[in-house]
């Protein structure tokens, strides 16, 4: 049953599939969300030098591809459980800039106010849950919701994205076993980038863990995940898959980590070579290649994402941080807390397949 | 008012809570076609379908994980640990998401874990441990403990509405051993203390089974007139009822099941020394089970329970202090 398909390409290419089902705009917005994560995360590492990021600074750099191609096939009323590595997705569902720079630097406007911090965030009000360090605990998370879809019979869909590492946890095992038992509309993104803080793949498992999806009874397929469109295209097989009740899938987004597992990190034990033979896989370089050859200008759209920065920047920066006398408050909820309707908010799908109501 | 055992006011409790929130599902092993190994969820997929009596897979962070996930999207789960002692298997799930969601995104998390706990029946290591303490050291999760029949009713129902993630231990040992007049229909029993029995001498505080044993030995205490507090809540702790009844004896003795260190007694005890010590006339006093695993031989076993010699002989010496 499991299937191999879409080997991570050799080098930049110029043969890769476009999705039929992408428009050039979309292509285009792929783009711009791909250098919107780059753009801001940059910029986060630079306030990390400066000192207005506390602790460590963590990032998906040159895997933007993963989480904007995967999300972007996402429905409103679809259900996201976001890695750290995968900032481009709560982009896409709608969280701005300045919230995002604001939670690195632990203001009281960030996503999180403040209580927790980097990419450890899942904005409610766009139908994200946000995850915790134990990687794979989302998994379980993800598939409780699908759960949830089936038994009340909703046309919705889960998915979550974790790393090589996670799959060594009992976490992914009782979570892809209970998504294959029940056959839930989840989609699990693992997100191949080779190491695991500083652990190799060859010393984190015997068997490609893409191979265990057929013991669990689903299909497991591997992407290049330096390939936006590619993993927007399996995404949305995959989904379609969960909507039409046949089951969880397992996608293996074979990337690359470009930098340390966080800013402390200099990344001494990854050969050179792996990094430059990576870099030139650089998946905003093959998108943008791609969309130069069909004609279009990234010039204005680069300017556009580097105005948004700072402008997201600016508004950060003017944000307070949060009140001391607050941190033991909000501990439990309580009715008066905010109301049900943000609870249950959905999120942007800015995909034109579900503007033609496709959703 | 129904004569009901704490089983089955348990089982009378989720039973009426589901026939009236659809949102309610139990998730468990062997919950469904076999009816739970303590039989409390006999008959119920007969009546809600397998979709809300769920047989899990053996998979006790799965059965929590997943119930976090079917929250956050508006399901009420309650969740059944075969025994409680099986919560170290899901113990992150519970620790680390549950608890932490609401107060790191504002996300709640409404899920009762419901924990057949304690020991007296030669249930070895594995089947009597008393874990409540570690969740009371985590923040974000209430922690209930019901000692009656009625109350084992209303805190379940309470629990299963509160949107908050609540582990709601169920003695095992009370199962059918404890009987008593249940309330019909619908009601909540609030996250607070209760007076079992007043008194003016001396204060006995303890919490589920414990409660029983406090009440049997300081029934005819030479002639001392010893009250006893049921705490039903370890988080949120009662500390009112609590601080009034030590302001009215003046002495206190606790109980706990719960191996000694850092058990709920412990913080109870603290929370003494803290806001009463002008209150006291005498030392705080603390029953509990010794710092080793529960073992599995009667002998052995009932030797580290508190019993109700250990109570009363402890009980006696506060009130000639």
């Amino acid at each position: 049953m499991a299937t191999r398909t879409a080997r991570p390409a050799e080098s930049t290419d110029s043969a890769a599939a476009v999705s039929e089902h992408l428009t050039l705009d979309d292509r285009i917005a792929l783009l711009r969300y791909m250098l919107l994560m780059r753009g801001l995360e940059e910029r986060a590492m630079n306030l990390y030098r400066q000192g207005k990021v506390p602790g460590s600074f963590y990032d998906g750099h040159g895997q933007e591809a993963v989480s904007v191609g995967a999300a972007f096939a996402m429905g409103p009323h679809d259900r996201l459980c976001v890695l750290h590595r995968d900032l481009g997705a709560h982009l896409i569902r709608g969280v701005t800039p300045a919230r995002v720079l604001a939670q690195y630097m632990g203001r009281a406007g960030g996503v999180t106010g403040g209580r927790d911090g980097n990419v450890h965030f899942g904005d409610y009000r766009v139908g994200c849950v946000g995850m915790v360090s134990m990687l794979p605990d989302m998994m379980l998370v993800a598939t409780g919701m699908a759960m949830a879809f089936k038994l009340r019979g909703e046309q919705r869909c889960a998915i979550t994205w974790f790393g090589d590492g996670s799959t060594s946890r009992g976490d992914f095992h009782e979570a892809m076993n209970w998504a294959g038992v029940q056959r839930l509309p989840v989609v699990f993104v693992l997100e191949n980038n080779q190491y695991a803080y500083s652990t190799p793949t060859r010393e984190q498992y015997a068997v490609d863990p893409v191979e265990r999806a057929q013991a669990y009874g689903f299909p497991g397929i591997s992407v290049d995940g330096n390939d936006a469109e590619a993993m927007f295209e399996a995404t949305r097989v995959a989904r379609e898959r969960a909507l039409a009740g046949e089951g969880p899938t397992l996608l293996e987004a074979v990337t690359m980590r470009m930098h340390g597992h966080a800013a402390h990190d200099d990344m001494k034990y990854v050969p050179k070579e792996q990094v430059e033979e990576w870099r030139k896989k650089d998946p905003i370089d093959r998108l943008e290649a791609r969309l130069r050859e069909a004609g279009v200008d990234t010039g204005p759209l680069r300017e556009e994402v580097r105005a948004a920065v700072d402008a997201g920047t600016e508004e950060a920066l003017a944000m307070p941080m949060p009140d001391p006398a607050t941190a033991t408050d909000r501990l439990f909820f309580e009715p008066t807390d905010p109301d049900e309707e943000l609870l249950t908010a959905d999120g942007a799908a800015p995909w034109s397949g579900f503007a033609e109501g496709g959703a | 008012m129904a004569t009901m055992t704490y089983l089955q006011a348990i089982s009378d409790g989720l039973r009426q809570e589901m026939r009236k929130d659809e949102r309610v599902l139990l998730m468990g092993e062997d919950i469904g076609v076999f009816g739970g190994a303590f039989k409390v969820t006999d008959g119920f997929i007969e009546e809600f379908g397998a979709g809300r009596v769920m047989d899990t897979p053996l998979a006790e962070a799965g059965i929590v994980g997943t119930a976090v996930g079917a929250a956050v999207v508006g399901l009420r789960p309650v969740c059944e640990m075969q025994f409680a002692d099986f919560i170290s298997c899901g113990f992150d799930q519970l620790v680390n998401v549950a608890a932490k969601m609401y107060y790191r995104q504002g996300l709640p998390v409404n899920i009762t874990v419901r924990l057949p706990s304690g020991g007296g029946f030669s249930g070895g290591p594995f089947h009597s441990q008393n874990p409540e303490a570690w969740f009371m050291h985590a923040p974000g999760l209430k922690v209930v403990a019901p000692s009656t029949a009625d109350d084992a009713k209303g805190l379940l129902i309470r629990a299963i509405r509160d949107r908050n993630p609540v582990v709601y231990l169920e003695h095992k040992h009370l199962y059918r051993r404890v009987k008593g007049e249940v309330r019909e229909g619908l009601y909540e029993t609030p996250f607070t203390a209760r007076v079992a029995r007043e008194g003016s001498d001396l204060t006995v505080i303890a919490y589920g089974a414990m409660v029983h044993t406090a009440l049997e030995a300081t029934e005819d205490l030479d002639g001392a007139s010893v009250e006893v507090v049921d705490l039903r809540s370890l988080v949120p702790l009662d500390e009112e009822a609590i601080l009034a009844s030590v302001r009215k004896t003046s002495k206190v003795l606790i109980v706990d099941e719960a191996n000694e260190t850092c058990a709920a007694g412990a913080q109870v005890a603290a929370l003494i020394a803290e806001k009463a010590f002008e209150d006291l006339d005498g030392p705080v006093r603390r029953v509990a089970t010794p710092d080793v695993p529960i073992p599995f031989s009667p002998p052995l076993e009932q030797a580290l329970l508190p019993s109700v010699d250990r109570v009363k002989e402890a009980a006696r010496e506060l009130l000639e202090y």
